[in-house]
């Protein structure tokens, strides 16, 4: 049977280090970290990735103040992908378009904050705020765009962990081809660093980040790497089906070509380079191709210990037939983990190499780990390619979720 | 606690609850949903500060005393503490 085409045709986003694709490419390929340190409830200060973006550009402040962030981040990445994409929603049937978007977790921000607040009036739950609850629904990062925007069309989560950018993406893709929508307003977010317990969680992990310079603070491959910089961000795109996309004259970004998505199920925390290696193969198989289809991988890698040299193991061992290796970076020294949102905007800085041809690096490595000393790496310099027409890109996550997403150059 | 000092208390307390509203002109005598875009989890938000910020408790029963800014002051003057 004949796959129906699924094209990307606007892009949304907000990163530490960047609020619109142009800023955020930008920045990656000229070193610009966005790590800086904030203050966290109990805590006191730590490395974190935080955006800059306007809340008030595409919300009221009644709304800004009921929602949350990561609706307000939701709502101004969907925003910025419809602008992007030259799509008039008022003159779309409305209920043919689905919003779905990834999420590490909900929740915790808002619980937390409401915990603290009967805190302060000796624990009376009286004082517990009737916002709580569509604060904390899971869906409430896309139903917030669906109110937003007037989109009376399927709006949900989709709770991946880390994984959770690309598999909304590829949730969506599906989505269009089953003929459920017309369009999508696909991707990930996170308001992660607003919560305390997630960065309690990781220290006690011994996986969270120090360094006494942020912005070195995430350092992906480096030998002396400690551990995740959490940090928010968003980036939602519009994808369609190919004839809808040229029917109306779309710019094309890429095509999705391929994509897997797995299952450990060995640890609730330790990756497995297994499993991972299996899921790029089937990806890669997916969108029928080989490895030596694959110019470029966007790796998962978070800057933990072990975590890393795990990625680095499963990569070695899809693409140790390869005749030359396909060019390797990573996202996160810029920007920190950004958790839901994190495949879907490291996809995004990655996909002007289409154009530009340009592969921009990971940095803060000062010292790289022989472990995670993989041919085709990309160090602290972007590199200039001959060819990059297929982007591979990672995204794992906790209890051992993996999802690798494909994305091919367009070629009519 | 005057009428006119609980009107005040009440716009302070609106003012937060609906940011984008423009409360210079409003009309104590007009009901709030007629003159301002609130709604009934804003009337909740109301209930909630009252109880936070003044110690004051309005039973569901009651809420129709929140109307318009007249009747709020006729209805809460008397629950504020009078000074000694």
């Amino acid at each position: 049977m004949k796959q129906i085409r699924i094209v990307i045709t606007g892009i949304g986003l907000t990163a530490p280090n960047g609020n619109s694709l142009a800023e955020f490419r930008q920045n990656l390929l000229t070193g610009v970290s966005g790590i800086t340190t904030i203050e966290v409830r109990y805590m006191g200060r730590h490395p974190a990735g935080m955006c800059t973006f306007d809340p008030l550009k595409y919300q009221k402040k009644k709304d800004v103040r009921i929602g949350t962030r990561v609706g307000g981040i939701s709502i101004y990445c969907a925003r910025e992908a419809l602008a992007d994409s030259g799509v008039d929603l008022a003159t779309r049937d409305k209920s043919r378009v689905g919003i779905y978007l990834g999420v590490t977790e909900h929740g915790n921000v808002e619980t937390e904050n409401e915990v603290y607040n009967i805190s302060q009036f000796k624990y009376d739950t009286k004082f517990w705020s009737h916002h709580h609850n569509p604060r904390t629904v899971a869906n409430n990062a896309a139903g917030e765009v669906s109110l937003n925007l007037g989109i009376t069309g399927p709006a949900y989560t989709i709770g991946a962990a880390c994984a959770a950018g690309n598999v909304g993406l590829i949730h969506a893709a599906q989505m269009l081809r089953l003929g459920e929508v017309d369009l999508a307003l696909a991707g990930g977010v996170s308001e992660s660093p607003q919560t305390f317990g997630i960065f309690a969680g990781f220290k006690s992990q011994n996986a969270l980040a120090a360094h006494e310079d942020p912005k070195k603070a995430s350092r992906p491959f480096d030998e002396a790497r400690n551990g995740i910089v959490i940090s928010e961000g968003g980036c939602i795109y519009t994808i369609e089906r190919l004839e809808d996309a040229q029917a109306r004259g779309a710019k094309i970004y890429g095509e999705i070509a391929g994509y897997h998505v797995n299952s450990d199920a060995t640890d609730y925390v330790l990756p497995n380079p297994e499993r991972q290696a299996e899921c790029v193969r089937k990806a890669i198989a997916n969108a029928g191709m080989t490895i030596e289809d694959i110019d470029l991988i966007n790796t998962h890698a978070t800057s933990t210990p072990q975590g890393d040299i795990q990625e680095c193991v499963a990569i070695a061992e899809v693409f140790k037939g390869r005749s030359s290796p396909p060019h390797i970076n990573n996202t996160k020294g810029f920007i920190g983990h950004t958790m839901g949102a994190a495949g879907a905007l490291e996809l995004a800085g990655n996909l002007p190499s289409f154009d530009d041809l340009i592969i921009h690096p990971t940095i803060n490595v000062d010292n790289l780990d022989h472990q995670c000393n993989i041919p085709g790496l990309v160090i602290n310099q972007p590199k200039k390619a001959a060819r990059v027409d297929v982007i591979l890109n990672n995204s794992f996550g906790m209890l051992g979720i993996n999802s690798t997403l494909i994305i091919k150059r367009f070629v009519a | 606690m005057t009428k006119e000092d609980c009107q005040k208390l009440v716009i302070d307390i609106i003012a937060d609850i609906a940011p984008d509203e423009d409360l210079s002109a409003i009309k104590p005598e007009i009901r709030l949903r007629d003159q301002l875009q609130l709604d009934s989890m804003d009337f909740l938000d109301i209930v909630m500060e009252l109880r936070k910020r003044h110690g004051i408790e309005v039973p569901e029963a009651d809420y129709s005393h929140l109307a318009s800014l007249e009747s709020c002051a006729e209805y809460l003057t008397p629950k504020f503490p009078t000074k000694a």
